[in-house]
């Protein structure tokens, strides 16, 4: 296993080539080349300009209405017993989750380089309608790529992208879900390169991609470190995140990565259980391999043949991984679990039930471990929670495991 | 010499353009692609471009995506496809094969072992759609130990300093892509084609080779008129595509495409 040397080595990465150790990197068709090379230029000079990132806080402020709270979750964590339980709360954001972080940096993007269309692939549908969102404000032409099946089970998110102005294509080949979006959202790039900026929604994709995904999202853990000082008056022991592509994990961790003594929890989607073979879960039971633009952990068959992923949750039904996730793995600086339907289900509920906040099923799966960590630890310890989504749009799937037709 | 410098250096004594077909390996099974490979060699193809069937194949059209989808299902792997070129060998020792595909299968295999395997077939070139050169020297130098050309892509968009720098690692030929686009787009501009590829044989020796959008006699000869050969695919899958569930009527519908290809470029 490669080391680095000190955790402030993290800070700096990705390299020039946008590796993190043997991660990452830009493997596209000749046609992407130019247009991501133009895209980390303009990144590179915006993201150093102080007129950008001040209206970049702007928009976060009294558009997205950051800061988002930390909560302390006191009755869950007395019933519990163990650890207290602080939940991230980016529920609260405009769209309902921390995917807009990343579309209003995106969209500034595009705005800047005056590209009219934007694209997006998206899954559980909230990376779509925070970029359908965006779009609507900035007077953008949409498109959201979305796997034919998931088009089914988050229905209500595809008709808020479409009352949001946003064309919404299923797509119908491979397995149906996020992975076969990403790639009809490339292809579509390829064709349009001209006059389109592609938004992806989560920390994955070729270089500069991973990077600025996760600097838009940063925003949360710098919060939630301000915040813990102040609320606890130190740094918490542990935090934990959902990792579906991992934008919401890698914005709340980044900011950490140097305080050695804050052990790191990203949970993957366990489906039936990682034992299975049925789940979404590379980083626990996948190799390295090279998709959709970057090398990563991927699930994939002893042909190199990519698998088909098993999650009650759409936004985490994804072979991969961001490639810094892959690399935060290999150096042990991050521990990355899996938590399985199941558990997941009964996480939902008992948030819901405890607290009265009703979580995505995608951030229940970070509640669903969360949970079994207070419980190892004591009642003077801290950990955060992210809780990345709300889990309005999950109302369907779940009365529909329920049995209940709404 | 490798086998593909040698069939350019001949085409061009003869004044001839190269004619590269694409097929989909195992498409619509495994155990036709041999026989389809000979077909299209006696119908006038001067190289193959054998495709490695892939789960995602992000830069192919949907005639190049249900091509993988249909060899996938009935169990084509890498390994197979090797076998292809290794049987084909046996009967064909003249005519290049190049393998085409995405780097994944690749990377599981391992870069050695797929170097060696490929060897040990008859591989003569390989590209890779998804491996950029900023990202390609350790495979191109396991290739190149073995004698194996590595095929590079340049796009409409690519500049003329990345040009010089791909051409600069390419060997075997340039891949042109005429559009911006995935495989089996149509409309194609011959004179801005001609334009690029002229620009690009001034900066290399390798030939330039140009594909995407290629359908038809009167495109190949336009195509072949201004490069050093065409490269034909979506058309010829679309026709395996269609009679998939009359696989003995293949090889005579790709033969037909190709013949009108070669004499309307020999013309
Ligand atoms: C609420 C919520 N959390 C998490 C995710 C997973 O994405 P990521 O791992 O990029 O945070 C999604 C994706 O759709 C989501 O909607």
């Amino acid at each position: 296993m490669t080391k680095a040397n000190t955790y402030a080595d993290l800070m700096q990465l990705p390299d020039d080539k946008g590796h993190f150790g043997p991660y990452g990197g830009r493997f596209v068709s000749e046609t992407l080349s130019y247009a991501l090379e133009e895209l980390e230029a303009t990144y590179k000079k915006l993201s150093a300009d102080p007129a950008f990132q001040a209206e970049f806080d702007k928009d976060l402020a009294h558009y997205v209405g950051r800061p988002s709270p930390l909560y302390h979750a006191e009755r869950w964590s007395r019933i519990l017993g163990g650890a207290q339980i602080y939940l991230k709360r980016e529920d609260l954001n405009h769209t309902g989750a921390h995917k807009i972080n990343n579309t209003i940096g995106q969209a500034l993007l595009a705005k800047y380089t005056g590209k009219p269309r934007v694209i997006a692939e998206t899954g559980a549908g909230q990376h779509g309608v925070a970029t359908a969102t965006v779009a609507a404000r900035l007077g953008l032409e949409c498109v959201v790529y979305m796997g034919a099946d998931d088009v089914k089970r988050q229905s209500l998110n595809v008709y808020r992208m479409k009352l949001l102005g946003a064309t919404v294509v299923p797509v119908e080949s491979g397995s149906r879900t996020l992975k076969d979006a990403m790639n009809e959202a490339l292809r579509d790039w390829v064709t349009n390169v001209d006059s389109t900026f592609y938004i992806i929604g989560t920390a994955a994709g070729p270089h500069p991609y991973p990077m600025l995904v996760r600097d838009f999202n940063a925003v949360s853990g710098r919060e939630a470190r301000e915040q813990s000082l102040k609320q606890i008056g130190r740094l918490p022991d542990a935090l934990v995140a959902c990792v579906g592509g991992g934008s919401n994990a890698i914005g709340l961790f980044y900011p950490f990565l140097q305080d050695s003594d804050v052990q790191m929890y990203g949970v993957e989607a366990g489906g039936d259980g990682v034992e299975t073979g049925r789940h979404a879960a590379p980083l626990c039971a996948g190799k390295p391999g090279v998709l959709h633009g970057n090398r990563t952990y991927l699930m994939q068959s002893e042909d190199g043949q990519i698998i088909e992923t098993h999650s009650v949750s759409a936004g985490l039904d994804y072979p991969g991984v961001g490639p810094e996730h892959s690399y935060l793995k290999d150096i042990g600086r991050v521990n990355y679990v899996a938590a399985n339907d199941t558990e997941v289900l009964s996480a939902f509920r008992e948030l819901t039930r405890t607290e009265g906040i009703m979580p995505a099923l995608e951030s229940s799966h970070a509640l669903a471990y969360g949970r079994k960590l207070a419980q190892s630890m004591r009642p003077d310890q801290h950990i955060i929670i992210n809780l990345s989504g709300r889990g309005d749009k999950d109302i369907l799937t779940v009365a529909g495991i329920d049995g209940i037709t709404v | 010499m490798s086998r593909i410098e040698q069939k350019f250096a001949q085409l061009n004594e003869q004044g001839k353009k190269a004619l590269i077909p694409y097929i989909t390996g195992g498409d619509p099974k495994p155990e036709y692609s041999v026989e389809l490979m000979h077909a299209l060699v006696a119908a006038g193809a001067d190289m193959i471009e054998l495709g490695m069937p892939f789960s995602d194949p992000m830069a192919d059209g949907p005639v190049i995506q249900k091509a993988c989808e249909r060899a996938l299902a009935a169990g084509t792997t890498l390994n197979k496809v090797l076998a292809m070129v290794e049987t084909f060998r046996q009967t064909d020792t003249d005519t290049p094969v190049v393998l085409m595909g995405y780097l994944n299968p690749i990377e599981y295999m391992g870069y050695q072992n797929f170097a060696t395997a490929a060897k040990k077939a008859g591989v003569d070139g390989v590209l890779t759609v998804d491996l950029p050169p900023e990202e390609a020297d350790e495979l191109v130098a396991v290739l190149k130990a073995e004698a194996i050309d590595t095929i590079f892509l340049i796009a409409p968009t690519t500049t003329a300093l990345r040009a010089a720098k791909i051409a600069n690692h390419a060997s075997g030929y340039l891949y042109y892509v005429s559009i911006k686009g995935v495989t089996g787009s149509a409309a194609l501009d011959t004179e801005a084609v001609a334009e690029k590829v002229a620009e690009l044989q001034a900066l290399t020796s390798v030939p330039v080779a140009v594909g995407f959008g290629i359908r038809d006699g009167a495109s190949a000869a336009a195509i072949s008129k201004v490069s050093d050969g065409v490269i034909v695919g979506s058309v010829l899958v679309n026709k395996i595509a269609e009679l998939s569930e009359q696989p003995e009527k293949i090889a005579p519908a790709l033969t037909e495409v190709l013949k009108e290809m070669r004499s309307a470029m020999d013309a």
